[in-house]
């Protein structure tokens, strides 16, 4: 059946008959096929309504009726409303109230310069905070080393232990990894050369002065680094910093300062344990799988690897744990205070200390080369 | 009764943005003092500038006669340890179980062996009637919980003034009418002087006895005083139609 008849049985007046389901889970018929009965035939007067036949109505009903009411307002044809549901008139009262005059918040295009100016501005308050961060965990060592910062050593090794055993299973996964996959790189090589004794050579240098640091550096990123500014940016969220502030407590000394100390003195660990894991698949994968001889492959690690490897290693690893620890409680403590500043934080926070690790590894790479280590 | 508390000629901005303007009142000692307006208005802002977390852009905050916002780290520290606040959300540290959370203060500012910490600790949580809750999380309570055990740290080291944050907010209608109960408690046993920001009539009747109201339009205060005597005898519709819920509009604009 028809959810909507037209009836013109009494002289210039128009009547629907509307029945059956009109709600907004079935399908409607459109206002329009009334408003272009008033446009064809210009001798309507009168609109009825006939409701007898309808079994069900919701917003679909009023949303229908609103649209015809408004435009038989526009063209002077007069609704007949009796026999309406009970309650819909309320509800047309409302829809028809016209839309408050708000503007929405403009958004100008600012002019290109402006736009420069603006970022230049930013840039520079940005590295100014930066350097205020470092300036205060500067301030917070110093106090910590005479003594008078107020430290809580069961919050510290218990920062140590996420950051260090915890992370041992992926250090040792991703450390094996790059020892193999340096090993098969190699071999490829150095196969046509016969020197595939030199794989060790290749896998221990490697490891112990750049790719060690380098892997656990960015596994931290991802792993400590985030955590940091997740960690910080819900405390801030939650006023928990703020409730330091006013008890006089400083933010960095407390929450900071254990954070970054931690992470410097866990890099260099993880480190050097990331580089022994290293050898060890190198040397799993050249003896099981390159058929090199076990005793040759250990003496040549031992030859090829001097102390001093492990020195860069370890100096890129205390770098690389100062600048995760750093970027992750910077993002942290600055985060806006939202959910989505939370997540905004954690992802720049692990952005901002895999760049700088990189570009710190470059810089200091170039600083041995100059200083011949 | 002296003030404890003068705010003279107060602007607040955010950069170019001015939140409010020309705010003048002192709060004195014993007041229960609530600080109220629309949503959006800059109540919480201006908390923030009385509790030292936001520098003010013009005037003056001065706490016993000394302008917080003049003085030098040392001294500001000093004397935000005479204050303590209750934040919305309760704002306890996550880390640390509730004891610790109201130990924590006394462990940097009192002179007590850990014993004797251990102690006001829980002496503080039983005042807000948390017994026995001192080795819980805040993430194992209720958001009702977290607030009071909020205000357990907040009169840690009972403080001369202690702030509060939207008390009532997220809180059902007895927990709310409970924490009102307390504010009452701590001005009347601790002689604590009381500064609530809040849009909650109840509350604002219950415990208030003076008062500024601001609009967010005017960008300033339009009234001080007790809110009783704002109800029964202010001109400004603004005003009045905030105290009734909307249901007596005040004289045209």
């Amino acid at each position: 059946m028809e959810k909507l008849t037209l009836d013109y049985s009494v002289p210039q007046t128009l009547r629907l008959k509307l029945s059956g389901d009109w709600r907004i889970s079935s399908v409607l018929p459109e206002p329009g096929k009334v408003t272009f009965q008033f446009t064809i035939r210009n001798d309507i007067r009168k609109l009825g309504i006939d409701v007898s036949g309808m079994t069900g109505w919701d917003s679909g009903l009023v949303s229908f009726l609103s649209e015809v009411f408004r435009e038989c307002r526009r063209r002077k044809i007069e609704v007949v409303r009796e026999g309406l549901p009970a309650g819909i008139e309320q509800l047309l009262a409302l829809a028809d109230k016209p839309d408050e005059k708000v503007k929405p918040p403009e958004v100008t295009r600012e002019p290109f310069f402006s736009r420069v100016g603006e970022k230049a501005v930013r840039i520079g308050r940005s590295s100014r905070s930066l350097a205020n961060f470092l300036g205060e965990i500067a301030y917070a060592f110093g106090r910590f080393s005479r003594g008078k910062a107020y430290f809580r050593w069961g919050d510290f090794i218990g920062i140590l232990r996420k950051c260090g055993v915890d992370a041992l299973g992926l250090v040792s996964l991703i450390s094996v990894l790059v020892g193999v996959i340096l090993a098969f790189v190699g071999a490829i090589q150095l196969e046509l050369f016969g020197a595939q004794i030199f794989i060790a050579d290749i896998v221990g240098i490697a490891m112990v002065r750049v790719m060690g640091a380098v892997m656990t550096g960015v596994l931290m990123s991802g792993r400590t680094g985030a955590s940091f500014a997740a960690e910080l940016g819900i405390m801030q969220t939650n006023e928990e910093i703020d409730a330091f502030r006013t008890l006089g407590v400083n933010p960095v000394e407390f929450l900071v300062m254990p954070r970054v100390l931690a992470l410097v003195v866990m890099m260099p660990l993880l480190t050097l344990y990331a580089d022994f894991m290293g050898i060890l698949g190198g040397f799993v994968i050249s003896t099981g799988v390159l058929g090199i001889n076990p005793v040759e492959y250990i003496n040549h690690t031992q030859n090829a690897v001097r102390l001093s490897n492990l020195w860069v290693g370890l100096v890129h690893s205390v770098v690389f744990g100062a600048i995760i620890a750093v970027a992750g409680c910077l993002r942290g403590i600055k985060c806006e205070r939202s959910a989505a500043g939370v997540g905004e934080a954690t992802t720049s926070a692990v952005v901002s200390a895999i760049t700088s690790i990189v570009i710190a590894t470059a810089i200091i790479t170039f600083i041995c080369q100059v200083i011949k280590v | 009764m002296p003030a404890v508390i003068e705010v003279r000629n107060l602007g607040l901005s955010y950069d170019d943005y001015v939140v409010m303007r020309g705010l003048n009142f002192s709060v004195r000692k014993g007041d229960i003092f609530i600080v109220m307006g629309g949503s959006g208005c800059g109540k919480s802002t201006l908390l923030k500038s009385l509790i030292g977390l936001k520098e003010p852009a013009k005037g003056e905050v001065l706490y016993g006669g000394r302008d917080f916002w003049k003085q030098d780290e040392a001294e500001q520290q000093k004397i935000m340890r005479s204050f303590g606040v209750l934040y919305q959300g309760g704002a306890l540290w996550s880390s640390l179980t509730l004891g610790e959370n109201v130990a924590l203060p006394l462990e940097l500012y009192s002179k007590l062996n850990p014993e004797q910490i251990r102690e006001v600790a829980r002496l503080k949580l039983a005042l807000v009637g948390l017994a026995g809750y001192a080795d819980f999380y805040p993430s194992e309570l209720s958001g009702g919980m977290r607030k009071r055990a909020g205000l357990a740290r907040a009169i840690a080291l009972d403080p001369e003034i202690i702030f509060f944050d939207e008390p009532s907010a997220g809180l059902d209608p007895p927990s709310a009418r409970m924490l009102d109960d307390l504010i009452i408690q701590l001005r009347d046993t601790l002689g604590a002087t009381i500064v609530v920001v809040t849009h909650e009539l109840a509350s604002i009747f219950a415990v208030g006895n003076n008062s500024v109201f601001l609009d967010s339009e005017a960008k300033t205060m339009v009234a001080a005083g007790n809110p009783r005597d704002l109800l029964n005898n202010s001109k400004d519709p603004r005003v009045i139609e905030f105290l009734t819920r909307g249901e007596r509009q005040g004289v045209a604009r």
